[in-house]
């Protein structure tokens, strides 16, 4: 009745690709949230006069589709001569992708903090550091967080798109089987199936974290 | 320096079968949010149902669409399908995907503004003799596509980004596919994309002006 070619060691493959997508995720999250978390400081820190410039460029990475953000510092990396390769290149742009999205969470969540919080933390003699560290920092991390977890989904989903610059992450795995197999809505929903067991549960916890933590009760 | 020359000439001179491109972009992205809002709108009423089929339907669409990448839901129409015997051209493939993506994350926006439209409201106009739909369709749903008006928005800049998903099925009239074809013939690779990139700029960021113009226009009390 149901007969496929499919066999534990393509299980493998995939299983592998997806190890691939969830390190580029991982590297890109973890340097994007880093340079997010400065960017987002320095623009609640400076107002939003003295931070167009920083805004400006960060925007450019919202409007242009990751995919010719991919190809264009490819060429770019190689022009220049980095010699980077695939999976470099890819962190390197899901990276700046990622703290563009990050940055504007990291001041909403800044921006939530009651000012008169900060200016009673400054005149208990709190210094800047000690104030963003231990006033700021708890407080805005409630407020950020589930947008956070729903921006690390998505830039696990987008991480796909690195197929184009020839990584095999799962979807570009699934693609190969499909090739080698010819049963592409077999082997595409386990791929789906895959992203879904990643995506869900951490959505579920996200959208958990935002009704519990929601300031309003 | 360098071992490379930038030819801008050349690129600049494919720029008017770009902006072709460019066009067919903004009309995928344009079907695609229509056919995505009319199917958002009639998954939000599938929620709403008493019927556990029809709120099941829903909530796999929904949940598919958010927690799979379009990438993915793209490849799922145009080489998923042909397992039922359905061939799509890359045009029809890519925008029943982006269509999908779209309903998905506006179905949710939706649930959200829903919540902020007093169910008073609907037992108001029920009272006032109105059939369940009619009260749907002219008190509901107005007010919510007046809330979730900015993420509409958002979801249309999306939907012009996702056009360029296209490229990897095959897709060879939009903006992305034609400088990708330019490409293929020249191998002038950042120039190229580096113009595509300033035009998918340019869209997002007209469209996000227009949608604050016309925000300003239509909801000032």
């Amino acid at each position: 009745m149901f007969d496929t070619a499919l066999t534990l060691s393509d299980l493998g493959f995939l299983a592998k690709g997806a190890a691939m997508t969830l390190a580029v995720t991982g590297v890109s999250v973890a340097a994007g949230t880093v340079l997010g978390v400065v960017f987002g400081v320095i623009r609640a820190q400076v107002g939003p006069y003295w931070a167009m410039p920083q805004t400006f460029i960060l925007d450019i990475f919202r409007s242009v589709p990751l995919l010719i953000q991919l190809v264009l510092a490819n060429s770019f990396q190689a022009i220049i001569g980095f010699g980077w390769g695939p999976f470099t290149t890819s962190c390197v742009v899901l990276s700046l992708y990622t703290a563009a999205y990050c940055t504007e969470i990291v001041r909403s969540g800044i921006d939530a903090v009651p000012a008169t919080t900060r200016r009673a933390a400054r005149s208990l003699g709190l210094t800047w550091w000690q104030d963003m560290r231990h006033i700021v920092a708890p407080l805005a991390t409630r407020v950020a967080l589930p947008s956070w977890i729903g921006l690390s989904l998505g830039v696990m989903k987008d991480s796909a798109l690195v197929l184009w610059l020839g990584l095999t992450e799962l979807l570009k795995a699934s693609q190969i089987l499909v090739t080698r197999l010819q049963e592409p809505l077999f082997i595409l929903l386990i791929c789906g199936a895959i992203y879904f067991i990643i995506s869900f549960p951490i959505a579920r916890l996200g959208g958990y974290l935002e009704r519990r933590w929601s300031p309003n009760d | 320096m360098l071992n490379y020359t930038f030819h801008w000439n050349q690129a600049l001179k494919a720029l008017p079968q770009m902006l072709e491109g460019a066009l067919v972009t903004l009309q995928i992205a344009g079907l695609s949010m229509a056919i995505g809002l009319a199917c958002a709108i009639a998954l939000t009423l599938f929620r709403l149902s008493e019927n556990r089929l029809l709120r099941g339907i829903a909530a796999v669409w929904v949940e598919t669409a958010r927690n799979t990448p379009a990438l993915f839901q793209i490849y799922m129409a145009h080489f998923g399908l042909g397992s039922f015997g359905i061939h799509l051209s890359p045009f029809t493939a890519l925008l029943a995907g982006i269509a999908f993506n779209n309903a998905g994350y506006l179905a949710e926006n939706f649930r959200g503004a829903l919540k902020a439209i007093p169910e008073t409201q609907t037992r108001a106009a029920r009272s006032l003799g109105m059939t369940p739909f009619q009260a749907f369709r002219l008190i509901v749903v107005p007010q919510m596509l007046r809330i979730a008006f900015l993420p509409i928005t958002n979801q249309m800049v999306w939907a012009i980004l996702m056009t360029s998903l296209g490229v990897t099925v095959g897709m060879n009239m939009d903006l992305a596919g034609v400088t990708q074809e330019l490409n293929a013939r020249s191998f002038r690779t950042f120039e190229f994309f580096g113009i595509a990139a300033v035009i998918f700029y340019l869209l997002t960021k007209s469209v996000t002006l227009a949608a604050r113009a016309i925000a300003w226009r239509m909801f000032r009390y």
